[in-house]
């Protein structure tokens, strides 16, 4: 958001002077039109027109006293549609068609606010805890805004939002999902709960917190690849390891990898379903505990030991796959398992496997499909956009940040919130999600697609409108990059 | 000091219409010619509109009290609630009032209907033998629980504690057919009101003024809240919305008018028959 100059404050009340309605407005609140907010008693534009700069140091908001709307030295612009707004539901043109030279080549980017009644947000919770059954209802204040997915390798995934939340269900619906998906979208935290499962708090680029418990680390394999990479560093200072985890739990004597190092049977007994010697499936149900399962006593997995193959003084490990929750026990003369103090070749181990789990975070993408409407605001012929998208002469981008096109029809995008500046989202009551997109093309692809030549305003020209400027995210392609069009620019 | 000007954008047969709070969309039909002409009248009458309407705002945020207005919006604001006995100021018609200015700016030859719609305070102008449908929401069901449909010039406004204007009463909303959309503006906003648990603390309320200093409700306590309320409570609410509502009606300021609260819907007047 951007600072606007204050002409007035009365008792705290700050006076906006963007249209004549001159409204004063009190901490917290936004003015008559709910586009201008009182920040902390700074007048901010809820929807400032953002550009994107090339450079290394962050430059968060603009002032608009000390900036002449020229190129930053050294720098490139783009000129993304944050703020920029909308043609909806086709007004033709888009609202800032900007030509520039880029590498000596004539570009055009055309520039809107979409609205997406079809979009939602895929989520990528990297923990391995139980958070609820597959297809279960994602909700929040009590309703429905997505589905658990299928897992991914250390991660659970959630399916938010479309279409049928928004506007398929009760207003109420459809009003707490778009609420939940603009929270997300913008890097906010939002609380869900998942039916028969745990609630979560997610936030884009944050570790979840799943039922109060903030996750620190991802496992670094299941219980068998755990096994298989540190086993070498066990064999020589204990017995037995049991690698407790949701998928697959691993008992070192019976592994391959601790069969290739000599290690004696103990005649263990976990439960579970064996799988090839060594791992087991399905230990325990999901849950919050060890490894992503329900246990809180590891030794609630294991049978009694028999004299036939363990021994009195027998040494034995028991750690998580993300070495979160460890046991070491010895047995006694009745083989029964007492804990003992960690031996430190073996606490170095499972500080190892703990070093090796990364952090946990969650991710956010965007995912929206770019309507009919929307492309008539670039193009007479719609078609003739989606086509130069796929032949990629087209380059989409969502507030300047990279996206990926899905293949087949339409214009379908995915792009990480994380590379989009802040608050790059905004809401329509419909309810529907405002994404920034620009569409950027050599000047030539965009007279050949049909698109709206007169309507091209040269970039110094959008400069000046300009109300907020962004650093790129680090590490991310520049929209105009030559590597982004077919034949190099 | 420079202002934001008025914004006029074409989007297919409508013509959309912002400046400042104020976001119209409007839709004529008819010959093309008169169409195109209708637009260009629309877009003459809103040029000035609000730069006109904010000289007298101070006058308007309080009841009427004679003291003089000049804008033409103002002065059908003014009309609106003349002869109300209940408190109101103009302010509660300006929705209402901007959409049957620009309405009145529209007609002429040619023009087989016309519709200004003002964030959903919608005045209409029908020609013989045209009929305008509308969609009635409960706010809580998906889709609409019923359409009406209008053949004659009307206005229509719908209120609630939920909408961007504030409430004194707790209805999700109340919608009401009138003659103007200025009168359904008020009569909506006043029966909205009437909807009502008085000193219940299942509803949380603020001062106006503490939420937005230039109120016209100055410190009224408006409606920021509604818990989950017992059926009861919410057949309480409605029936003293539907008194309020059938005294408008027999007074011939409101045709029909259709209240919702929480799940619970009631119809007052004739012209609500729902289809
Ligand atoms: S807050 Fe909106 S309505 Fe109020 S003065 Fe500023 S621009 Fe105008």
């Amino acid at each position: 958001m951007v600072k606007q100059r204050v002409e007035s404050v009365v008792e705290g009340k700050i006076r906006c002077d963007a249209c004549p309605v001159l409204c004063y407005i009190a901490e917290g609140r936004s003015g008559a039109c709910d586009r201008y907010a009182n920040e902390g008693g700074t007048l901010v534009r809820l929807d400032p027109f953002t550009i994107l700069e090339q450079s290394d140091q962050a430059v968060p908001f603009l002032d608009g006293s000390d900036w002449d709307g020229g190129i930053a030295k050294g720098g490139q612009v783009f000129v993304t549609a944050i703020g920029a707004g909308t043609t909806y539901p086709d007004y033709k043109p888009a609202p800032f068609i900007v030509g520039q030279t880029y590498d000596d080549v004539d570009m055009v980017t055309v520039v809107t606010e979409g609205i997406f009644s079809y979009c939602g947000a895929k989520v990528k919770i990297d923990t391995d805890r139980y958070i609820g059954p597959e297809r279960a209802e994602v909700r929040v204040d009590g309703e429905a805004i997505g589905h658990v997915m299928t897992g991914e390798y250390g991660s659970q995934m959630l399916s938010l939002g479309g279409v049928h939340h928004l506007t398929g269900g009760s207003k109420k619906e459809g009003r707490v999902t778009c609420d939940a998906l603009l929270k997300l979208c913008n890097r906010q935290a939002v609380t869900v709960k998942v039916d028969e499962g745990a609630e979560v708090v997610l936030q884009a680029g944050a570790p979840p917190v799943v039922d109060g418990v903030r996750e620190e680390r991802m496992r670094v394999g299941c219980g068998s690849a755990t096994i298989g990479m540190f086993a070498k560093q066990w064999v020589d200072h204990v017995d037995e390891v049991v690698v407790v985890d949701d998928h697959i739990t691993g008992v070192l004597s019976e592994h391959q990898a601790g069969k290739l190092l000599d290690v004696k049977p103990t005649g263990i007994k976990v439960r579970g379903r064996k799988s090839t010697p060594g791992r087991y499936f399905q230990v325990a149900n999901p849950g919050t505990g060890w490894g992503g399962t329900d246990i809180t006593d590891p030794l609630s997995i294991l049978a009694p030991f028999k004299p036939k193959d363990a021994w009195a003084g027998m040494r034995m490990l028991m750690v998580s796959t993300t070495g979160e929750q460890w046991g070491y026990f010895v047995l006694d003369a009745a083989l029964e398992p007492v804990a003992a103090e960690l031996p430190d070749a073996l606490r170095l181990s499972v500080e190892r496997i703990e070093e090796n789990c990364e952090p946990s975070v969650v991710s956010v993408l965007f995912m929206g499909g770019a309507g009919g409407s929307l492309r008539a605001g670039v193009t007479e012929n719609p078609v003739g956009l989606t086509r130069s998208v796929k032949d990629a002469l087209t380059h989409v981008s969502c507030g300047g940040a990279p996206c990926y096109i899905w293949p087949g029809g339409g214009i379908t995008v995915m792009a990480d919130v994380l590379d989009m500046p802040e608050n790059a989202f905004g809401y329509v009551p419909t309810p529907a999600l405002v994404a920034p997109i620009e569409f950027t093309m050599r000047r030539a692809d965009y007279a050949a697609l049909g698109g709206y030549m007169d309507a091209v305003r040269p970039l110094d020209e959008v400069l000046g409108e300009a109300e907020r400027r962004e650093a790129a995210a680090a590490g991310a392609r520049w929209p105009m990059d030559g590597g982004n069009f077919r034949g190099n620019l | 000091m420079t202002y934001e000007r008025p914004q006029a954008n074409r989007s297919g047969r409508r013509l959309h219409l912002s400046h400042g709070p104020i976001n119209l969309i409007l839709e004529a039909a008819g010959e093309a010619h008169a169409v195109e002409a209708a637009y260009q009248r629309a877009i003459a009458a809103f040029d000035e509109l609000l730069e006109a309407l904010v000289v007298d705002l101070p006058v308007l945020r309080k009841p009427l009290c004679g003291a003089p207005v000049s804008s033409p919006v103002a002065l059908r604001m003014c009309a609106a609630v003349r002869g109300i006995p209940v408190f109101v100021t103009p302010m509660a018609a300006v929705a209402g009032s901007v959409a049957d200015y620009v309405l009145a700016a529209m007609r002429g030859e040619g023009l087989r209907r016309v519709v200004v719609n003002n964030g959903g305070d919608i005045a209409l102008w029908l020609g013989e033998g045209e009929g305008y449908r509308l969609g009635i929401s409960d706010h809580v069901r998906p889709g609409f629980v019923g359409m009406i449909t209008l053949d004659a010039a009307c206005g229509v406004a719908t209120s609630g504690w939920r909408g961007r204007s504030y409430s004194l009463g707790i209805a999700d909303a109340v919608t009401v057919l009138a003659r103007s959309a200025a009168e359904a503006d008020v009569l909506a906003t006043l029966i909205a009101n009437s909807v009502d648990l008085p000193d219940s603390p299942l509803v949380q309320r603020e001062a106006a003024c503490a939420l937005s200093p230039d109120s016209d409700l100055g410190a009224r306590l408006v409606t920021v809240g509604v818990s989950a309320l017992p059926d009861a409570n919410v057949t309480k609410a409605l029936d003293s919305g539907v008194a309020c509502a059938q005294g408008y009606i027999a007074q011939g300021r409101a045709s029909g008018v259709f209240l919702c609260l929480q799940g619970q819907t009631r119809v007052a007047g004739e012209a609500f028959a729902l289809e």
